[in-house]
């Protein structure tokens, strides 16, 4: 079954597709990857194991534009550990415009010396395996990884994440109409991860790196588990 | 790892005892932290649970409380707890919950007991802080020196940085909208090398050199240059910089060395801010040596008066620099006396040499060494014997009365009392200053315990030694052996009680200027000098400073085991808590009082202020009782002679 049909049911049954793509995928990275046992669904929130990822990008759009760094922030509800993140700036196959030079304030030179993603996958797949994702937005996180890998191992892999900018949404907005005007384009002020977080009274943190996004984004859950759910929320009811 | 691009190290080094460390065990921590979110209400630490980490308060607020439930301490953003127990591997002696929503960085045992075996400075924090006012009054005492100040406490401002093909003018207009007499010049580099640093724009940038207002004027302006040139054709390159935590000595001789004016300063490689040599001049001249040498160059009242506005300064400088009050009271004292004798100086230089001998002697807070910046003036002269009232006081009254003029302009107040030398009362010679003396010790009446109070703190500060010392000599011989002056002082020093209520509340005033402060000179420091006076004169001791005459008092069994402690660290709270209140006061541009709103002072404070209270409370209680009156006939005694 493709991901696009999957895509399409409002709530995927994610340990059955986990286990397919386990049966049938051929790279023995991603093999190793799916390997891990499912998470199951009725898992509380505060027994799994999760890890915050974030991706800088050249772009919103994973067809043409691509990563330039990753922030992985491994951690449980109850506490995040610093020791354990990871930061990684790659250089993208999909070169960068002068353009998105201005608009991401990335430059050519930090890339030009940066490893291919190819190169940091085996860590980065490593730390994500056996862990629940969380992002802050899972249309730029989980599709640009997708290609990303599709374009380097022939396979791609999405998996169910925790997306904490969807959590808000589902606070702050209902209504289908505010729902399509965001999916169809950047996605509205209100709750992105700077006024989320301030929502929650957590301190204000500098933007734009990877790695202290993905922080930021682990801080936000923690919070609104606190607020909305509790630690013994099943997590198929937060992920998607 | 880019660990140190995160938030994380630059709060905590923002903190004590964090402040402090060098850059390299801030970067470790920063990796070590584990964080956790605590919405309002939560539970943080459960009473008698082991204690395995340190507590920091990210943001939020936290309550600390005992076993007992009672209110031990409550936190704000920059805080750190659970260090005594953490030290003492034993579980938690106290409850924490979240005031307000929390983050907490938790800092693992392994790495904060590392730290404490490293860092003399951390671990002295730590030990302290076992004992909660011990630990307040000594956190503000540490030494403010060039050698160990690092030179990012100098920094205030970021740099200005612009790209290297940014034009002259456009150069130019923006450190005039930001006023800056300087700016940094970068470049967007390929290479990545020694000097290359992420901005905060992520850009891969390398510092290529410097503009200073001067180089705009000397380079620019005087050989005529288009303004629309680079800036990077007029800057300085090869540029002379240093590391943030090296310290503020090191940047002065770099400056001197080089012979320049600006200096950046980097964290690693980025650019944190540019020292400028008038920075650390200032961060100099401000100190009292400087003033106190300034002071003796002074021909006039007039250039006195001038350095009023410096020994302000001075005063808030001490203050910032984390100096205790003996060090401020000393530096105040000394800039006071000095005043004095360059007066004296310029009087002897217009009235002539004075007919017969005399010495000047200050009295009160300023003999003590703890005048604070309000201080008013209380003096008085002692001349020798062949003191001829009829034809030596007329020289002697214009002498007193100029002190007291030029001290009023250099902005020490008259005493509302009149005990000055101009006071005829206040300028007598030796033997008539023996008779005050020993009548006020033998009979005393309201009116000389009152003198007594303010005239046995005195010291010589200007002419013969001799006619001052023999009288403090008399006080300490004569005071330990009249019980009944000991029993009247001590029921004087009752007067003034500290501002508690029955329910450990503060008592504010309640209507007037000053509705709902408390007068922490006339509530706490004053009847606490007036207590420990009435000991001081009980066991003969000469010392004058409070401090001094606590170490007196500390060789004999006059007070219980530890209470001599709690005077002293109450004492320099106290103290404290009224030069800070004088140093908000200045730099917020207001006239420095000693009325101070409880609401204004943080939660953590204001529990120790109440403590200090509590202490001063039961000593004058204890010393009620322990300088009863001897008899009726010597009370009666007393009264009757009132008048």
């Amino acid at each position: 079954m493709r991901w696009s049909t999957w895509k399409s049911r409002k709530r995927p049954d994610w340990p059955e597709y986990m286990s397919e793509r386990a049966r049938r995928v051929k790279h023995p990275l991603l093999r190793d990857f799916f390997s891990a046992a499912p998470l199951d669904p009725e898992t509380p929130v505060g027994e799994v194991p999760m890890v915050a990822l974030d991706l800088e990008t050249t772009g919103l759009d994973a067809t043409r534009h691509d990563i330039v760094s990753i922030g992985l922030v491994p951690f449980r509800l109850e506490r995040i550990p610093m020791r354990e993140s990871r930061y990684w700036v790659v250089s993208p196959r999909r070169k960068l415009s002068n353009k998105s030079v201005t608009f991401h304030h990335i430059t050519h030179s930090e890339v030009a010396q940066a490893p291919d993603l190819s190169d940091v996958l085996d860590d980065v797949m490593g730390m994500l395996k056996g862990r629940l994702v969380v992002v802050h937005y899972r249309h730029i996180e989980r599709p640009f990884l997708d290609l990303a890998l599709r374009e380097r191992l022939g396979e791609g892999a999405v998996f169910p994440v925790i997306d904490t900018m969807g959590l808000e949404a589902r606070l702050h907005r209902r209504r289908r109409w505010v729902w399509l005007r965001r999916m169809a384009g950047r996605p509205p002020a209100s709750i992105r991860l700077f006024e989320s977080r301030q929502r929650y009274n957590l301190p204000i943190y500098q933007g734009h790196h990877a790695l202290g996004d993905a922080l930021a984004t682990a801080e936000l859950l923690q919070a609104q588990v606190a607020f909305h759910h509790s630690p013994d929320t099943p997590i198929r009811r937060l992920w998607s | 790892m880019t660990i140190e691009q995160l938030d994380i190290r630059d709060h905590m080094a923002q903190f004590a005892p964090f402040d402090n460390l060098p850059d390299e065990w801030l970067d470790r921590l920063a990796a070590e932290v584990e964080i956790q979110y605590f919405p309002a209400g939560a539970q943080l630490l459960t009473l008698g649970n082991d204690i395995t980490e340190l507590f920091y308060v990210r943001s939020g607020a936290v309550e600390i409380k005992r076993r007992s439930g009672q209110l031990f301490d409550r936190l704000s953003e920059g805080a750190i707890f659970g260090y005594s127990d953490l030290l003492r591997h034993r579980p938690s002696r106290y409850q924490a919950d979240a005031l307000e929503d929390t983050l907490i960085y938790f800092l693992p045992a392994a790495i904060i007991e590392a730290l404490n075996d490293d860092d003399e400075g951390f671990a002295e924090f730590l030990v302290s802080g076992g004992q909660r006012l011990k630990a307040s009054a000594e956190h503000h005492s540490h030494e403010s020196n060039m050698l160990t100040t690092r030179v990012r406490r100098l920094i205030v401002r970021r740099p200005l940085m612009v790209a290297q093909n940014t034009p002259l003018q456009r150069a130019a207009q923006l450190m005039r909208e930001q006023s800056t007499s300087s700016l940094l010049v970068i470049e967007s580099t390929e290479e990545v090398d020694a000097t290359t640093f992420v901005g905060d724009d992520q850009h891969q940038w390398h510092l290529v050199g410097m503009l200073t207002d001067r180089d705009c004027c000397t380079r620019v302006v005087a050989d005529g240059i288009d303004p629309q040139t680079p800036v990077s054709e007029v800057m300085s390159k090869n540029l002379v910089r240093i590391q943030a935590d090296e310290s503020v000595y090191e940047a002065m001789l770099t400056m001197l060395r080089n012979n320049i004016q600006h200096l950046p300063v980097l964290y690693r490689r980025r650019p944190m801010g540019v020292l400028q040599l008038s920075d650390i001049v200032r961060h100099e001249t401000h100190s009292s040596l400087y003033l106190v040498s300034n002071i003796f160059h002074q021909t006039s009242v007039e250039g006195l008066g001038r350095l009023s506005a410096e020994v302000r300064k001075a005063f808030v400088r001490l203050v910032d620099d984390g100096a205790n009050s003996g060090m401020i009271g000393r530096a105040l004292a000394t800039i006071g006396r000095s005043v004095i004798r360059r007066l004296l100086e310029l009087a002897e230089e217009s009235y002539g040499p004075p007919p017969v001998p005399y010495a000047f002697m200050v009295l009160g807070s300023m003999a003590r060494d703890e005048p604070t910046i309000t201080a008013d003036q209380d003096h008085a002269l002692v001349i020798d014997d062949a003191f001829v009232p009829e034809e030596h006081d007329v020289y002697f009254e214009k002498l007193a009365v100029f002190v007291r003029e030029g001290m009023a302009a250099c902005g020490y107040a008259r005493c509302k009392g009149d005990i000055m030398a101009s006071n005829s009362r206040w300028r007598q010679p030796f033997s008539v200053w023996r008779e005050y003396f020993t009548s006020w010790i033998d009979e005393p009446s309201p009116e000389r315990l009152l003198h007594s109070s303010i005239f046995f703190d005195l010291t010589c500060v200007f002419g013969e030694d001799r006619l001052v010392e023999p009288l403090q000599e008399l006080i300490a011989d004569l005071a330990p052996k009249r019980p009944l002056f000991l029993a009247a002082m001590a029921r004087n020093a009752l007067g003034r009680t500290p501002p508690l209520g029955f329910f450990r509340t503060f008592v504010v005033e309640k209507d007037g200027e000053h509705r709902n402060s408390i007068n922490i000179k006339r509530r706490g420091t004053a009847p606490l000098a007036d207590l420990i006076r009435v000991h001081a004169l009980a066991c003969g001791s000469k010392a004058q400073n409070s401090f001094l005459r606590l170490d007196d008092i500390a060789n004999t069994t006059l007070l219980a085991e530890g209470v001599n402690d709690r005077l002293r660290y109450s004492f320099e709270l106290l103290s404290m808590v009224r030069i800070r209140h004088q140093a908000l006061d200045l730099q917020q541009e207001r006239e420095p009082d000693n009325n101070v709103e409880p609401d204004s002072i943080p939660s953590r404070d204001r529990h120790h202020l109440k403590d200090a209270f509590e202490i001063i409370s039961h000593a004058q209680k204890f010393m009620a009782f322990r300088y009863p009156m001897p008899s009726r006939s010597g009370k009666d005694n007393g009264s009757r002679r009132r008048s």
